[in-house]
């Protein structure tokens, strides 16, 4: 089953941040490499996920292990 | 540990710059020097505690960041013993860092300010038929929800009970209340300045108006033009190729500092930041004024436009038709003859005698009796007693209504101006004459000659009408090209072929069935009252179907297109500049070369933030 996460997170500010990010996503098993949208100004990381292989709290420690803090994270199923 | 020091980012950067501050008034006024290297070394380590993590951070997941190349220069400086420029640097870095954070959240102050305004809780009726505050996730399809006095309407929905006035600012970008009576539409995001209702909700979170209104504007100031993402994919080769030069220049002359330099001057920075810092700011700015833009893509093709498209009802035109002129026999009260008038066609729902009913809203109305239409001439009716014959002049004709040479004169001039004309008789005896015309909206003509001051070269006008009317409103308002007689899929031929013979198109319509021609132009506005919008098919929206918010539109995306532009020039020629001054001077090094790097990312966050306070109107 997908579903897709919208995840805030603190305000990103630096300019290499965006590939950081992408690329922490990229580097978790049950994320759609294609869906990944990191958005620098509303400062946002959306992704489409199966929910088999991954859950939303392994997404979101994925992104702070390399940093940067999750305020919140919302999941729909599409 | 790791999460710990960053959380702690700012002391930290605090204590960094502090010993470096000691450090300088040690060299020149304390110990003359003693405790400077202590401090320097201390400076230095505290410094580069945090970006070291988080270079660590990205090399776990393979990237070669920023931090990369400034930890490694860093190291590089305490290997070669140049304290002073390791403490340098690092503070430099981490200090440059808040002040783009908050010069950055200032660029981003419009659309926030939008985004917040979407309500979060509601007051929802539950099974025991009282309303409890819930969270607006909980909040579906036809449930009741209770909306008081300076609360904000949670969904798009009907007023079952009560009335209030509401102001609808969020959704039409201007702040006038609207009267709310049970079965008005009300929207998400709106406040109730004043009374209390219940409503059924229709639409909730992001299919409401405003829902849409927030996705639309959160998109685009994220959206990328494909120069954007030829820097993107430009930059995540840069940093590696940076450090891989630094490697060389390392190993070729044997200079670390002069390597680890090199590793300094290369930090991209202003080329990354600079495009999306000034898209986001006019893109913010436009919506603060009601004007939606889709995105980075449409402020380029938007700036180039050359030629604009207009569709004429509801575009140029206001789109409710009115009584224009009035012509009347001498012999008969006129306001007798008006009240008669309105009261007939108070009763029929044909077009015209709507817009005969809106222009005279407030008229005395007499009884009517034996109403009779008659099929594709107009009514017969009774009035005080008078026997009233109203219709077109075919009508007038069969019921031999004599017309006076004049009359016969001023109706064919008034029909040759575009106006549609209603004859009405009183006891057979000629009454009223009315030209009934959509008006064209106040103001076009000054806003189609700032459009031209733009750089506009043709304002065509595509029409469904009759050649007849499009013709006399392209001589009004002077348009170089006006076609009449126009279905929807033959307006976007029409555009097809004005694109074949080179020119940037804009199409400006209503968004209500001009789906083809928003689609097939360069770029597609529709002028929306922001509840039944075009949204998805449209690259700009106007809220409000506000016209004189076209020039300003063009202006905005002129000013950020350069503004984009003058980042860019900006930051190439930072870099070319310090690279120059590697080669060719021997003035430059690690900390200015950082300087100038955070500078230059400073500078172009400012340049972007004049775009906030870019004045619209002229």
């Amino acid at each position: 089953m997908m579903k897709k996460a919208v995840i805030n997170l603190e305000e990103l500010a630096c300019p290499t941040c965006m590939q950081k990010i992408e690329a922490a996503a990229a580097s978790v098993k049950g994320i759609d490499k294609s869906s990944i949208k990191v958005m620098f100004n509303a400062s946002k990381l959306k992704v489409n996920f199966n929910e088999k292989e991954v859950t939303i709290e392994g997404i979101e420690k994925a992104i702070e292990d390399i940093g940067y803090p999750v305020i919140k994270a919302k999941v729909v199923t599409i | 540990m790791q999460k710990y020091i960053l959380a702690h980012k700012k002391e930290l950067t605090v204590i960094n710059g502090s010993l470096l501050l000691l450090a300088l008034l040690d060299h020149f006024f304390l110990t003359q020097g003693k405790i400077v290297p202590f401090a320097l070394i201390l400076s230095g380590i505290v410094g580069v505690l945090p970006i070291a993590i988080q270079a660590y951070q990205s090399l776990k997941v393979k990237i070669v960041s920023i931090d990369v190349l400034v930890t490694i220069a860093v190291f590089g400086a305490f290997f070669v013993q140049s304290y002073e420029e390791a403490a340098v640097v690092t503070f430099l870095f981490l200090a440059g860092h808040f002040l783009e954070q908050a010069t950055l959240s200032k660029t981003r102050k419009a659309i926030k300010a939008l985004t917040e305004m979407a309500p979060e809780v509601s007051l929802k009726k539950n099974q025991a038929d009282q309303f409890e505050e819930v969270p607006i996730d909980e909040v579906h399809e036809g449930d009741i929800l209770l909306v008081k006095t300076g609360g904000k309407v949670p969904v798009d929905g009907k007023v079952l009970t009560g009335s209030g006035y509401v102001n609808e600012a969020s959704i039409t970008g201007e702040s006038k209340t609207a009267n709310k009576q049970i079965g008005s539409a009300v929207y998400a995001g709106t406040i109730l300045e004043n009374g209390t209702f219940q409503l059924q909700a229709e639409r909730v979170g992001e299919d409401s108006a405003f829902g849409k209104i927030i996705e639309l504007v959160e998109e685009a100031q994220d959206s990328k033009s494909s120069a954007e993402r030829f820097i993107d994919k430009f930059s995540k080769y840069y940093t590696p190729v940076v450090l891989l030069l630094a490697i060389i220049v390392g190993l070729i002359t044997k200079d670390i500092e002069l390597a680890v330099t090199v590793l300094v001057l290369g930090c991209p920075g202003a080329l990354v930041i600079g495009i999306p810092v000034s898209n986001v700011a006019g893109i913010g700015n436009g919506a603060k004024h009601g004007i939606l833009l889709k995105g980075s893509e449409t402020i380029q093709d938007f700036s180039k436009v050359d030629t604009m498209v207009f569709d004429k009802t509801g575009t140029l035109t206001v789109g409710a038709p009115r009584v224009n002129k009035v012509i009347s026999n001498p012999e008969i009260n006129e306001n007798k003859a008006i009240s008669t008038l309105v009261s007939i066609e108070a009763e029929s729902d044909h077009p015209l005698a709507q817009a005969v009913v809106k222009t005279y809203p407030d008229t005395l109305k007499y009884p009517v009796t034996q109403t009779q239409v008659i099929k594709g001439g107009g009514i017969t009716a009774t009035v005080n007693g008078n026997k009233v014959t109203l219709g077109n002049l075919q009508l007038i004709k069969t019921n031999k209504i004599k017309l006076r040479p004049e009359e016969i004169a001023q109706s064919k001039g008034l029909e040759a101006e575009g106006n549609s004309l209603i004859f009405m008789a009183i006891n057979n005896q000629l009454a009223l004459i009315l030209g009934i015309k959509d008006q064209l909206r106040p103001n076009v003509k000054n806003e189609l000659a700032s459009l031209k001051k733009l750089g506009v070269k043709n304002l065509v006008l595509l029409s469904g009408d009759n050649q007849g009317t499009v013709d006399q409103i392209a001589q009004q308002l002077s348009l170089t090209e006006a076609k009449g007689n126009m279905l929807p899929e033959d307006k976007a031929m029409y555009i097809k072929k004005l694109q074949e013979e080179g020119k940037n198109v804009t199409f400006v319509g209503d968004g209500v069935n001009d789906s083809p021609s928003l689609a097939t132009a360069n770029t597609g506005i529709a002028m929306g009252n922001g509840t039944d919008v075009a949204i998805e098919t449209s690259d700009i929206v106007l809220l409000n179907s506000d016209f004189s918010r076209l020039a300003p539109a063009l202006r905005l995306v002129k000013s950020t297109r350069h503004n984009m532009l003058q980042n860019i020039v900006i930051a190439v020629g930072v870099v070319l500049f310090l690279l120059s001054s590697l080669l060719f001077s021997n003035w430059i090094n690690m900390g200015i070369g950082m300087f100038v790097h955070e500078a230059s990312i400073i500078v172009v966050i400012l340049n972007a933030l004049r775009l906030l306070n870019h004045r619209l109107k002229r």
